[in-house]
């Protein structure tokens, strides 16, 4: 693989995969919503690789502009080989409650621009004879929680959607992996108490780049996450609506 | 986690962190900008105030491959530097026992290591760096611009403000392994001759001392960059993490597991002898220990670290008599001399003369004791304690530790104070 596009540079698993992997290709595009911050990530990746670094600032919840941004990618590398969503905001449930607006909103950032923005990669992916999409979901997205079930919603829409999008894609040699990573540590939930089944973004980083080179479907990482939710997605309805999870 | 590397405190304070230079730091009343807390004692500690943690800030800012110069935010890593420089053929000018620690903190402790007596300290090595105060803009400071808060900065204890970002010149390796020899020696004379023999012909020398001996018997290493290794092999990563059930109550350091590790470290160390190394091994031997701290149990341990100038260096074997009769001390016990480089710090630690460094678990009274004893003989042997690895010296031993405090305290920023800061002004 030649070419290496990040959407969402900025974020905690973002950063902690592009310094893994970033020796390894000729041309990296950053693309992420905070210019400044993007120009301290580009001087970082510059300084760490011999890849040719560009950036791109774009508010990606903005699903109008996608397309005019892929067509953007391309004048700049060429070829987009492999390609990692990586933004999203952690919704807040009880604000989700009274605020609808802020609701929809929220599904639009962390769903239905995924969406959007997914379709049209991997059909630029299709034209160019194949590639590589790595869509950060969660775990989150396996059921629906009272605690965090606006942001569930969301990241269970992108899973199906890839799910049929994967399969659609098959023919044209694109893989498209779906990442659900459970608790990690990055900036986004900074604000929230840590305990034992927190992992770091190095960790998630390296499960990321294991999936894309054995072609993995769907990667839960830290592997344990695969049973946790196993386990949460078994409980009858009757009783999970009680729970206070 | 704990707050410090000796796990000797449970503080009350809260943290914020940056992870983007272009992002406002906002402001508190009592903050101290922090690294990975790989200081012994409280100088990285705040209790009451804010950390501010900047180990998430460890961006690279540029490399100049020809000229050996790097600009890094100060989160990153000794480690984490030394893999992206190395196979591009430089290397860090000074590095103190543990990758682990950050550049920060390296500047902000004014570190040294076993190349001191011919390089210096790393303070030496910084070109530039970059300072956040609280009521100004962002300050570059070096030797041209900002001088004396340059000269403040490095070894001011994070107290001059939050530094975010290092500019350092890098030293030049051919080859990835360290040429080492090994030399047992009987007394402490002997290593002060070994000393003085190897100084001359290599770069890096250390000793390692056997603190249950009264003579001050130990093994002597002295190092150097080698004309063997491929740069673009491993530097040796290999950190293995202790188990958890270490040091989740029962410490592992005691007088039986000391007397076997010694003698088994002696016997393995016999007489002279030459191998290589790799850089991760030479450098930070117990970095592949993850966590070794927790050996100690919970109740931490104490570090003591003091230098004492040439001519009163003899005071150490009393100080290794005191410490071999109260049988309290532990594994690591490190001796190695110091050259007349200084470093443009106001506060640095490093001086000429011979610095030993000791671990003591905590036994309570008896420890803090046994340090306050240590100290005062230090103090007579007009030597200087190393904040550092500090937790219990005294406002007087801090203020004769360090002659030009009165010109370094101008420069503190009145929103910055640390644990460490505040017992040795005797608040």
């Amino acid at each position: 693989m030649k070419s290496l596009l990040i959407l969402g540079a900025t974020s905690g698993i973002a950063r902690a995969y592009v310094d893994l992997v970033a020796s390894r290709f000729e041309k990296i595009v950053l693309v992420a919503r905070n210019s400044e911050k993007l120009s301290e990530l580009a001087s970082h990746v510059s300084t760490i690789s011999a890849a040719d670094v560009d950036t791109i600032t774009a508010d990606l919840a903005d699903s109008i502009s996608h397309s005019e941004l892929v067509e953007t990618v391309i004048a700049k590398s060429g070829s987009i080989d492999c390609a990692l969503i990586s933004y999203g905001v952690l919704t807040d449930q009880n604000r989700c409650a009274e605020d609808v607006d802020y609701a929809m909103q929220q599904f639009h950032l962390n769903g239905t621009s995924t969406l959007a923005l997914s379709s049209r990669i991997a059909r630029q992916m299709a034209k160019q004879g194949g590639g590589t999409l790595a869509v950060i979901g969660s775990v989150a997205g396996d059921r629906g929680r009272r605690s965090n079930y606006c942001y569930g919603a969301a990241k269970s829409a992108v899973e199906s959607f890839l799910a049929g999008l994967r399969s659609d894609m098959q023919k044209h040699d694109v893989h498209v992996l779906t990442i659900k990573p459970g608790f990690v540590d990055t900036p986004m939930t900074s604000n929230i108490k840590k305990g034992a089944l927190w992992a770091g973004a190095d960790k998630v980083a390296a499960d990321i780049d294991t999936a894309i080179t054995k072609k993995k479907n769907i990667l839960y990482t830290p592997w344990f996450w695969r049973y946790i939710m196993f386990v949460i997605k078994s409980i009858p309805e009757f009783i999970f609506k009680k729970l206070p999870l | 986690m704990s707050d410090s590397w000796g796990n000797l405190y449970r503080s009350n304070q809260s943290s914020i962190t940056l992870d983007w230079r272009s992002d406002p730091l906002p402001a508190r009343e009592k903050m101290l900008a922090i690294g990975n807390r790989r200081s012994y004692g409280d100088v990285c500690i705040n209790d009451g105030g804010t950390v501010v943690e900047l180990s998430g800030l460890n961006k690279f800012i540029f490399f100049d491959v020809v000229e050996g110069t790097i600009r890094c935010e100060a989160g990153v890593t000794l480690w984490q530097l030394a893999k992206l420089v190395v196979p591009r053929g430089w290397f860090l000018p000074v590095t103190p026992g543990t990758g682990f620690a950050t550049i920060g903190g390296a500047v902000a402790n004014d570190v040294h290591g076993k190349n001191h007596h011919e390089v210096g300290s790393f303070g030496c090595f910084v070109q530039s760096l970059g300072l956040r105060r609280s009521q100004e803009s962002d300050l570059t400071c070096s030797a041209s611009e900002n001088p004396e808060l340059f000269a403040a900065t490095i070894g001011g204890l994070g107290l001059t403000g939050a530094i975010i970002w290092v500019e350092l010149s890098l030293k030049k390796i051919t080859h990835s392994l360290m040429v080492v020899e090994s030399i047992a020696y009987e007394t402490y004379d002997e290593f002060i001759s070994l000393s003085q023999e190897s100084e001359r012909t290599h770069e890096y020398c250390v000793s390692w001392v056997d603190c249950l001996n009264i003579a001050g018997r130990g093994v002597f290493f002295r190092g150097r960059h080698g004309e063997r290794g491929n740069l673009n092999d491993s530097l040796g990563d290999n950190a293995r993490s202790v188990p958890v059930i270490v040091g989740a109550g029962f410490p592992l350091v005691n007088q039986l597991s000391l007397r076997l590790f010694n003698y088994f470290y002696l016997r393995s160390h016999r007489g002279v002898r030459e191998y290589d190394e790799t850089i991760a091994k030479f450098f930070y031997p117990l970095d592949s220990l993850l966590d070794w701290n927790r050996i100690y149990g919970r109740r931490g341990f104490y570090q003591f670290q003091c230098v004492v100038p040439f001519e009163n260096a003899d005071v150490l074997t009393q100080v290794l008599k005191k410490v071999s009769t109260d049988k309290q001390g532990s594994f690591l016990s490190v001796l190695k001399t110091m050259g007349d480089k200084t470093s443009p710090a106001i506060l640095s630690f490093c001086r000429p003369g011979v610095t030993l460094a000791l671990d003591f678990p905590n036994r309570g009274r008896r420890t803090t004791e046994l340090l306050s004893t240590l100290e005062q003989m230090i103090v007579e042997a007009e030597g200087a304690i190393y904040p550092a690895k500090d937790a219990t010296m005294s406002t007087a031993t801090f203020e004769k530790s360090f002659p030009r405090l009165s010109e370094f305290t101008p420069h503190i920023d009145p929103a910055y104070t640390s644990t460490f800061w505040q017992r040795v002004q005797g608040a």
